[in-house]
């Protein structure tokens, strides 16, 4: 079965696991050859399980998702190494067709920018309806019945009005809603939703998070919900990755990666965040990290991020440190940890 | 009616109204306007930072370009150290342009990228006849290390820099001519988290050594809070709320604040299930409710709320709050 390899020694992916992503590399193809952007990832998601890879830009959280879905940008980005199965099927490797099934049915997806993603000259009701009558082979009449059922269950007022709505005509928040209907209507096992609510304005935020945890409990999907905001992670993940620069440097159960994380990474992030009501009160300054975001085609020697780390030593440029399992589901990618003090969001 | 000071403000904002034409004007059929601030008066003293804060659709950079007359504002009155600035000549503007300076939030592009660094600054610094001759590469270097970056890299080009150096790259162009009052519309949205912190811990600093004014405008009340002296929010035009940062983060009066608050999610698991503070979406700027702009939303609503347009009424020292309800 899974192969046991170097840089994810202790969790060989469970067979329950719906996702077992397993030495995921990916690289894209630059002018002074090829760079590799998810750099051996190992994590698995379990069914109904909703799984956070929060990362900053560079970081590989988007691609591992693209990679998921076999949506790479073509021709420049590629797949080098590693499984990722989904329910045991390796999708890195089945044919196209299989994926596009896969795709349609299995896993619904939303991103950051609807508009993008929504057809600007096709009803929104007509947009579900699509997906139904090609995925679900529904008739043209009930296809349509069930697509406004859908405007209904993701909370958009006047369903059989709205249904009949341009992409165009409606707010941000309300496409958003569109996006996740038509990303739900075939009943995926999995919805990944990269950035979902970051370009929204934070009161729909609150509304959009509200629904997908709503939607979330009745449906019973597995989510991958990828973002750069801790504060989003915390409302709504139950298990977190943390990556840097390609890598995965942390990962936990959402209790314990805020309580006591133990990457110096994912502590500074946590520090870096304005608290409310916290700054007026003590005119605390923020902690910045230093430096920049590595280039990734030149990475540091060694852990990437120790040249911004405050903790580094001269070992930390040696090498890559080992993912180690540092407690239950808790692993940590800093060859440090057990010598440094725990510092958590509190 | 102004809000804030005892003394004479650095910046006194009167009764600003900014509209836009939008749409085309058809035979027999008006224009319609997007009223973007609707009578906003506002004040800020010498050395005071004022966050102003409202999602998308508040008027908070129309506002902020409307101060500055980088747009023309419809009606009312911006007052610069006491000079009416809406109404004076082009020539007379351009002198004061160099006490107002303002920081982009795009820092890709808001720098010429066929200039260096150190051509950027130069060409602020002459545009308004400061540091010639000897004195122009020590006041770069000067500029650029204040900022956190090095001499060496005046020779250097916008692309080569990351995104968090070009916006200190854009506060030091807008501090080379040592303004008085300096805008910074969202300078860290763009950024990343890490990174943020950086940039607002130089502008902090910058503010400090050189006793600037500052309007701050975020659509991000977390941010705001950690730099503001005092804090406006500001929904569909309106000011809703003003009040110094602590006071508006514990005490916060205007039901549209407290559900601000309430929404910004918190890095916390043990806070999670809030139920959303709003349901609905925002009206659109075309057409805006009658009464208080923020009823459609509100939680506490009535329906004197659609009759009245609620005054910024005094709620504490220097709190004000538009809204008849609390």
């Amino acid at each position: 079965m899974s192969t046991v390899h170097s840089s994810y020694p202790i969790a060989s992916a469970p067979s329950s696991a719906l996702v077992a992503i397993e030495d995921l590399r990916v690289a894209f193809a630059a002018d002074a050859g090829a760079v590799t952007v998810v750099d051996g990832l190992s994590l698995t998601i379990e069914r109904g399980e909703t799984l956070a890879v929060v990362g900053e830009s560079g970081s590989g959280k988007s691609v591992t998702a693209l990679a998921l879905l076999r949506l790479l940008p073509q021709p420049s980005g590629r797949i080098i190494g590693g499984r990722i199965r989904f329910e045991g099927v390796d999708l890195a490797t089945i044919a196209e067709k299989a994926v596009r099934r896969v795709r349609g049915i299995d896993i619904g997806m939303i991103f950051q920018e609807p508009m993008s993603s929504l057809n600007p000259v096709v009803s929104v009701g007509e947009q579900i309806a699509e997906r139904l009558r090609v995925h679900a082979g529904l008739g043209r009449r009930a296809a349509f019945a069930r697509a406004v059922e859908w405007l209904d269950r993701v909370r958009i007022p006047e369903p059989a009005r709205r249904a009949i709505s341009f992409p165009h005509q409606l707010s941000g928040g309300m496409r958003q809603r569109v996006m996740i209907a038509i990303a739900l209507a075939c009943g995926p096992k999995l919805l990944i939703a990269d950035e979902p609510t970051t370009a929204l304005d934070v009161t729909i935020q609150a509304q959009i998070l509200e629904l997908l945890r709503q939607l979330r409990a009745e449906l019973g999907m597995a989510i991958l919900f990828i973002t750069h905001d801790l504060g989003v992670v915390a409302e709504f993940a139950d298990r977190v990755v943390v990556m840097y620069a390609g890598r995965a440097v942390e990962e936990a159960p959402v209790q314990p990666l805020f309580a006591a994380p133990r990457m110096p990474y994912t502590q500074a992030l946590l520090r870096s965040i304005p608290r409310v009501n916290r700054a007026a009160a003590t005119r605390e300054r923020l902690v910045a990290i230093r430096g920049n975001m590595p280039d990734l085609r030149d990475l540091p020697a060694g852990c990437s991020f120790h040249p911004r780390c405050t903790a580094s030593r001269a070992g930390c440029a040696m090498a890559v440190p080992a993912y180690e399992q540092i407690g239950t589901g808790h692993h940590v990618r800093c060859s440090r940890w057990r010598e440094l003090t725990v510092v958590g969001a509190g | 009616m102004s809000v804030g000071g005892e003394h004479v403000p650095l910046l006194d904002v009167r009764h600003l109204r900014q509209e836009f034409p939008v749409g085309r004007r058809g035979f027999g059929r008006a224009a319609k306007t997007v009223k973007a601030v609707d009578d906003v008066s506002l004040t800020i003293r010498a050395g005071e930072v004022v966050g102003l804060v409202g999602e998308s659709g508040s008027g908070k950079t129309s506002l902020g370009r409307a101060i500055l007359r980088l747009i023309e504002p419809t009606s009312g009155q911006v007052f610069f150290d006491g000079i009416d600035i809406t109404r004076l000549p082009a020539r007379a503007m351009r002198g004061l342009r160099k006490h107002m300076q303002i920081v982009f939030q795009d820092p890709y592009a808001s720098l010429n990228p066929r200039m260096t660094v150190g051509a950027i600054l130069a060409q602020a610094l002459n545009l308004h006849g400061l540091a010639p001759g000897a004195e122009r590469e020590p006041r770069i270097i000067d500029l650029l290390q204040r900022v956190g970056l090095s001499a060496a890299q005046m020779r250097r080009y916008p692309h080569e820099f990351s995104g968090g150096q070009r916006q200190r790259i854009g506060i030091a162009r807008a501090l080379a001519v040592r303004p008085r009052l300096l805008v910074a519309d969202e300078p860290v949205s763009a950024l990343d988290v890490s990174i943020q912190a950086q940039v607002l811990n130089v502008l902090q600093d910058l503010q400090r050594e050189l006793g600037l004014a500052l309007l701050f405008i975020a659509h991000d009340l977390g941010v705001v809070e950690y730099l503001s002296d005092r804090v406006i929010v500001l929904y569909l035009g309106r000011i809703m709320e003003v009040a110094p940062a602590r006071d508006l983060y514990a005490n916060p009066r205007h039901p549209y604040t407290q559900a601000l608050l309430a929404a910004i999610p918190q890095p916390d698991p043990s806070r999670r299930g809030r139920p959303a503070p709003l349901q609905g979406d925002q009206p659109s700027p075309l057409a805006p409710p009658s009464g208080c702009v923020f009823r459609t939303r509100c939680p506490i609503a009535t329906a004197e709320c659609a009759v009245v347009v609620p005054p910024l009424e005094r709620h504490a020292p220097e709190h004000y709050k538009a809204c008849i309800r609390q």
